[in-house]
């Protein structure tokens, strides 16, 4: 179909816009990897807008020479990996036998998962609950106490009621199969899209969490990369723009947290073009009533 | 969502009540220890420190623990009540929801509009790509970002005020610009992600609407009004009033590492107060009498938005 003049100009508009919107998107981390790159004292001049200026890697080489941010990488590593595989453990114990309504008392542990939505503890006495715990400074408090996300369980449990048919379960059973082998052999691998979706939402939240681990633990070596930025960054340039001016220190300073935040984004990255259309699905999935 | 109900079977023969409950919970005895996990996490990390929201009506101290501690009835809250705090972070955390409803709410639903107009796949992927990507960047970043874009020395908005002949300014130290830099930096991080609930209802849009449209001579414009949105109305109403009954939960984490003295007039909310008061200046029982009330606030607001959606557009969440 042919357009007509005014739909030419109406799409070239559009288009135009919505360039505009995702350099706008992209460009403050495109700024970061430019100044990373650039020589400190032509960023802390404030030259550097979109390209290296006075290139060189001097940043990079000094991040990847301090200890502290490899054991913070480490740790990283370790909660969302470690976190995310115990999430989905809990998720998937508690998704699939909700899914299944004969199962007596469903409506109330429903309820039990859903209630957490709307209402908890609260920041104090969650914390002195962990406190009580013995879990004050523990991996495994981190790992163990904020694992659980009723709204991704609700995804996980609507997709198994609704796209996987019933059948399948029950000839299954006709042979002579339990439930755990139904979950394990049938459900499982037919949730594969499902599953990928979550493992995504809780490793990101896992990767970029911030909060908690900043208040659980006291123990230099256990902190995670986000906590670790926090305490490169924002206390720096904060005593450096109350002042008004910068001391030499904090020029170095500037650019090697440019470069410490690219260092942390890139496995992000990295792995965002090949499960975004899984996320996707997952999102729409969830919106499906259950 | 949570709208399933049981139906158990029916039973005609009293007394046999008890015998098929036996059996029920037999048959699904491998379900139930599934549930083992999932329930002890609940337990131990969800619903015991429930029992620790008793220290807003005590005067807590460390040595003699939650329930050794004197009750004082309603002590913190009338500290809270009566203190200027409860004026202020209540005006802050209502101004931050209004300034996000005004501004961010609806940006995805512009954005979704756009995205659906594009006629080149490829470049629609590429679009897309780029505006989820930042709700994938850390608070921790992002608020280090706005940090040093403001930075009065080598920021690059102050770098352009200056450039044009203006005097640079320390945006994050005036509280005048405070609720600004929040809902900007909320709409750059979120309005991409949250375009993907609106964009996925406009792709389920059938499309003989459009081409009837098309042959009673509606241009693009009048295709987007009068087909488009009044498809996705109900999915705006519904989020709408969802994000009503959220009024009170306002992202406190990055406020926490944005905010400063200087700017507590128009920056501390709610959540900051109870996490200065309570973490930074360990006043326990106060902190989560502050806790409680908002807590029961927002779940008074979210059961009365969920009523109201459900009664609008007869979708709720229960």
């Amino acid at each position: 179909m042919r357009q007509t003049k005014g739909e030419k100009i109406f799409y070239a508009i559009n288009n135009v816009l919505l360039m505009i919107i995702s350099i706008i998107s992209l460009y403050p981390l495109l700024y970061v990897l430019s100044a990373s790159l650039s020589d400190p004292e032509i960023v802390a001049m404030g030259k550097v807008w979109l390209l290296p200026k006075g290139f060189s890697i001097k940043n990079y080489i000094e991040v990847l020479n301090y200890d502290g941010i490899w054991t913070a990488y480490g740790n990283t590593i370790i909660y969302a990996v470690f976190g995310t595989a115990f999430s989905l453990l809990t998720t998937i114990c508690l998704a699939y036998p909700l899914s299944k309504k004969r199962l007596r008392g469903q409506a109330f542990f429903t309820f039990f998962a859903a209630f957490t939505m709307w209402f908890s503890a609260g920041m104090i006495p969650t914390f002195l609950n962990m406190q009580s715990l013995n879990l004050l400074d523990s991996r495994i408090g981190l790992i163990i106490g904020f694992s659980l996300n009723s709204f991704y369980m609700f995804i996980m449990r609507n997709y198994f009621a609704s796209s996987i048919p019933d059948s399948l379960e029950e000839s299954a059973k006709i042979d002579g199969a339990n439930d755990l082998y139904v979950l394990i052999r049938i459900y499982l691998p037919l949730a594969l899209p499902c599953l990928a979706t979550l493992a995504l939402y809780y490793m990101v939240d896992r990767w970029n969490g911030y909060l908690w681990a900043s208040i659980i633990f006291k123990t230099e070596s256990k902190l995670p990369l986000q906590v670790l930025i926090k305490k490169l960054i924002l206390d720096s340039t904060w005593a450096a723009s109350m002042d008004g001016v910068d001391t030499s220190a904090n020029f170095n300073l500037e650019t090697l947290t440019y470069a410490t935040i690219v260092v942390s984004v890139i496995p992000m990255l990295a792995v965002y073009p090949w499960l975004q259309k899984y996320f996707v699905k997952g999102l729409t999935v969830g919106a499906v009533k259950g | 969502m949570l709208n399933r109900k049981t139906s158990p079977p029916v039973d005609t023969k009293t007394g046999n009540k008890r015998q098929i409950l036996w059996k029920d919970l037999k048959r699904d005895k491998l379900l139930y220890l599934l549930l083992i996990l999932p329930i002890t996490v609940y337990v131990l990390f969800y619903y015991k420190p429930m029992f620790g929201l008793q220290i807003a009506f005590k005067n807590y101290n460390v040595f003699q623990g939650i329930s050794e501690s004197p009750w004082v009835g309603f002590e913190h809250f009338k500290t809270f009540f009566h203190s200027p705090f409860f004026g202020r972070t209540l005006k802050n955390t209502l101004m931050l929801s209004l300034y996000n409803m005004l501004f961010a709410f609806p940006a995805p639903i512009i954005l979704a509009l756009m995205f659906n107009e594009v006629q080149k796949i490829k470049f629609k992927k590429f679009v897309q790509t780029c505006t989820y990507i930042p709700h994938f960047i850390s608070v921790v970043i992002v608020a280090s970002l706005v940090t040093s874009f403001l930075s009065p020395s080598s920021g690059v908005i102050n770098t352009i005020i200056s450039a044009f002949g203006g005097e640079k300014v320390y945006f994050l130290t005036k509280p005048e610009y405070f609720r600004t830099i929040y809902t900007v930096m909320g709409i750059w991080q979120g309005t991409g992600f949250n375009s993907i609930v609106y964009l996925s209802v406009i792709t389920a849009i059938d499309t003989s609407l459009y081409e009837a449209a098309m042959i009673d001579g509606a241009n693009k414009w009048k295709q987007i009004t009068n087909v488009t949105i009044p498809s996705i109305l109900p999915t705006i109403v519904m989020m709408f009033i969802m994000r009503l009954g959220n009024i009170l939960n306002v992202g406190y984490e990055s406020i926490i590492l944005l905010y400063q003295p200087a700017t507590y007039e128009t920056a501390d909310t709610i959540g900051t107060y109870i996490y200065r008061v309570g973490l930074e200046n360990s006043q326990y029982s106060l902190a989560t009498a502050v806790g409680l009330v908002n807590g029961i606030v927002g779940l008074l607001l979210v059961i009365l938005s969920n009523t109201i959606s459900k009664r609008v557009t007869e979708y709720g969440l229960w």
